[in-house]
């Protein structure tokens, strides 16, 4: 990598030696002294807690809400329906111009998936919020689900989400995204092998050990200081301002410690309908997931079906890559047109392959949104890859690392999607890892280089 | 709610509440104690992030009630490292590198100082029976176990 080392050279040392120094975390002595302040630290008086009424059915339209009783139930002060969200439809990523909006702060016609909010109660208790949940009647009208990407797809299936017709996220590319590059007819008849094989994943729960919440307290001259543990304050402060109508400057995140989130504390789920509820309560709200809440609810990784078609040459150099790849976005897109994007940027791997066709689409199903965790999009999809690169080698006969290595890429190699490779050091690592894992491998891989190709 | 008094000594200081029957240690030390340092991951005693130490035992704080600890001595990691000086197990997690978000910190302290106060000598084995039932999600377990073991080790030659 150039540094640029004219920038700021008046303010910069340049005698800095880090590399090898341990340096303590500036946020460790408050954790070891159980100081550091979370969210959920912070005690308000009269602080009111909200419980969600959440669709027992995976797919359902909502004939009727009824919330007289739990209006009636003692501690209630408001119970708060979709006619009370100022824009009750929206979606994370339409800052970035990632669209439509599609999904409900609070159902209002139809439930898409098991645990979808429909109905906050908030109370002076958490014990009177969740008495008087149990006492909303929401009349459904179950519809039938679908839980398979494929299925989702085929032609005739149930419709999860009204914005998405035919199930998938239409990009500007069409419903899915694509990779081109090469021949991949030339490719394939060129081979002496073709492998093709199905890889698929379940959802996965970040399971962070403090749960997703925050807590809300009015300012007056209607402005709202939100104490969040988001991962994504901006994200939070953009769409809170979209769905309440609210310009942001009468919003106040504040953020800091977050008790762990591995990307699931990326959505905007809680803070929006609790600051209306203090905006319209004129108190303090605590909107905080319960484990159960935390397992269930909260958007876990995709589970994706991956499908790889490999051609390959007895010598080991990959000729033909098609991978076709479905990401299970649930019932509303939230991060998942992007993760199935990255997907599709991602599936040559770090390989040199003259011939690639990639499709990724990212499909609704009537399960739980999925979103962001660790790498998603490019996580399953490793997983996939490198198994396959295993059962390549093994059906040539060839050590599983030195299959690698010819296929690794070198720097000056074109990418799949044409961004020349630059500053690779894969060969480096490899060698590396070999050395100290005790891998045995032929003297001319040792010998290799990512600089140059060697023939 | 009827409320009830509670008295016990929390970190060596005698202490008097009225909590409304029913409450849960955990509860009664965050919102009416002003001691947040026990945490509430799962409030169904699977995390640990709650651990305090109750009479010498180890205590899962959201499955305890308040009013069962009457006249109990009970500590917590806020009582720990006064005076600027950090109890071993917690300079050893900040030297060692075997904190990172923090949330699980406290209740792993505990349960590492319910460990030592009975065991100043454990093995790795004890040391992993002793937090196996606190709930860790992004520092992983191995740096844990090496600063409790490294707590046990300067005790040791403290003591000696």
């Amino acid at each position: 990598m150039e540094l640029r080392k004219s920038y700021f050279a008046d303010e910069r040392k340049d005698d800095l030696h880090e590399i090898g120094q341990s340096r303590p975390r500036s946020d460790a002595p408050g954790h070891v002294t159980g100081k550091t302040v979370y969210f959920a630290d912070r005690t308000f008086p009269d602080l009111l807690h909200l419980k969600m009424v959440r669709s027992p059915h995976h797919h359902a339209n909502i004939r009727s809400i009824d919330t007289s009783e739990a209006e009636k139930h003692p501690g209630v002060i408001r119970v708060l329906t979709a006619k009370d969200v100022p824009h009750n439809v929206y979606t994370i990523l339409i800052l970035i111009q990632v669209g439509p909006e599609d999904e409900t702060v609070l159902a209002d016609k139809k439930v898409s998936w098991k645990g979808e909010a429909v109905v906050a109660v908030v109370a002076t208790s958490e014990r009177a919020a969740q008495e008087a949940a149990a006492k909303v009647k929401v009349d459904y009208e179950v519809l039938p689900a679908v839980f398979d990407v494929l299925e989702a797809l085929e032609p005739g299936a149930v419709q999860v989400n009204e914005h998405h017709p035919g199930n998938y996220y239409h990009y500007d590319s069409g419903d899915h995204r694509k990779v081109r590059f090469g021949d991949i007819e030339a490719g394939f008849a060129m081979a002496d092998h073709i492998l093709e094989e199905t890889y698929s994943s379940s959802p996965i729960e970040q399971a962070p050990t403090e749960t997703t919440g925050c807590i809300v307290a009015p300012e007056g001259n209607d402005r709202f200081t939100c104490y969040t543990n988001t991962q994504a304050m901006f994200f939070t402060l953009d769409n809170a301002s979209i769905i309440l109508q609210m310009p942001g400057h009468k919003l106040h995140m504040v953020g800091g410690t977050v008790g762990g989130g591995f990307g699931g504390k990326v959505d905007v789920i809680v803070e929006p309908i609790a600051i209306l509820a203090a905006k319209l309560t004129g108190r303090p709200v605590s909107f905080i997931y319960s484990r159960e809440e935390e397992m269930q609810i909260s958007s876990p990784r995709a589970a994706e079906k991956i499908i790889i078609r490999d051609g390959v040459m007895d010598d080991g150099r990959l000729v033909a890559r098609q991978v076709t790849g479905y990401t299970d976005a649930g019932a509303y897109s939230r991060h998942s047109p992007y993760g199935a994007q990255k997907g599709a940027a991602h599936y040559p791997g770090p390989y040199t392959v003259p011939n690639v066709w990639i499709d990724t689409y990212c499909v609704y199903t009537n399960r739980t949104p999925s979103s962001a965790m660790r790498g998603f999009g490019v996580t399953i999809a490793d997983f996939a890859l490198e198994v396959q690169m295993d059962k390549l080698a093994r059906l040539i006969g060839m050590d599983p690392l030195e299959f690698r290595f010819i296929n690794a890429y070198r720097d000056g190699d074109m990418k799949a999607h044409r961004q020349p490779t630059e500053g690779a050091a894969l060969i480096e690592c490899m060698q590396e890892a070999a050395r100290v894992s005790n891998w045995p491998v032929a003297q001319k891989y040792l010998d290799m280089s990512s600089r140059t190709r060697e023939a | 709610m009827a409320r009830v008094p509670v008295q016990f000594r929390l970190n060596g200081e005698d202490r008097a509440e009225f909590v409304e029957s029913g409450t849960t240690l955990l509860h009664a030390l965050r919102d009416t104690m002003g001691d947040i340092s026990p945490k509430g991951g799962c409030h169904q005693g699977t995390c640990g992030a709650c651990s305090v130490i109750v009479d010498g035992e180890l205590r899962l704080s959201c499955l305890t009630l308040a009013e069962s600890c009457e006249g109990a001595a009970i500590e917590t990691t806020a009582g720990l490292g006064r005076d600027g000086v950090l109890y071993p197990v917690q300079r050893a997690i900040l030297d060692g590198f075997a904190t990172q978000c923090g949330f699980c910190t406290p209740g792993m302290v505990m349960a590492a100082k319910a460990l030592l106060d009975h065991t100043p000598n454990p093995t790795r084995e004890d040391v992993i029976e002793a937090i196996s039932g606190n709930i860790c999600r992004c520092t992983g377990y191995e740096p844990i176990i090496n600063a409790v073991l490294a707590a046990a080790r300067s005790n040791s030659q403290n003591a000696g």
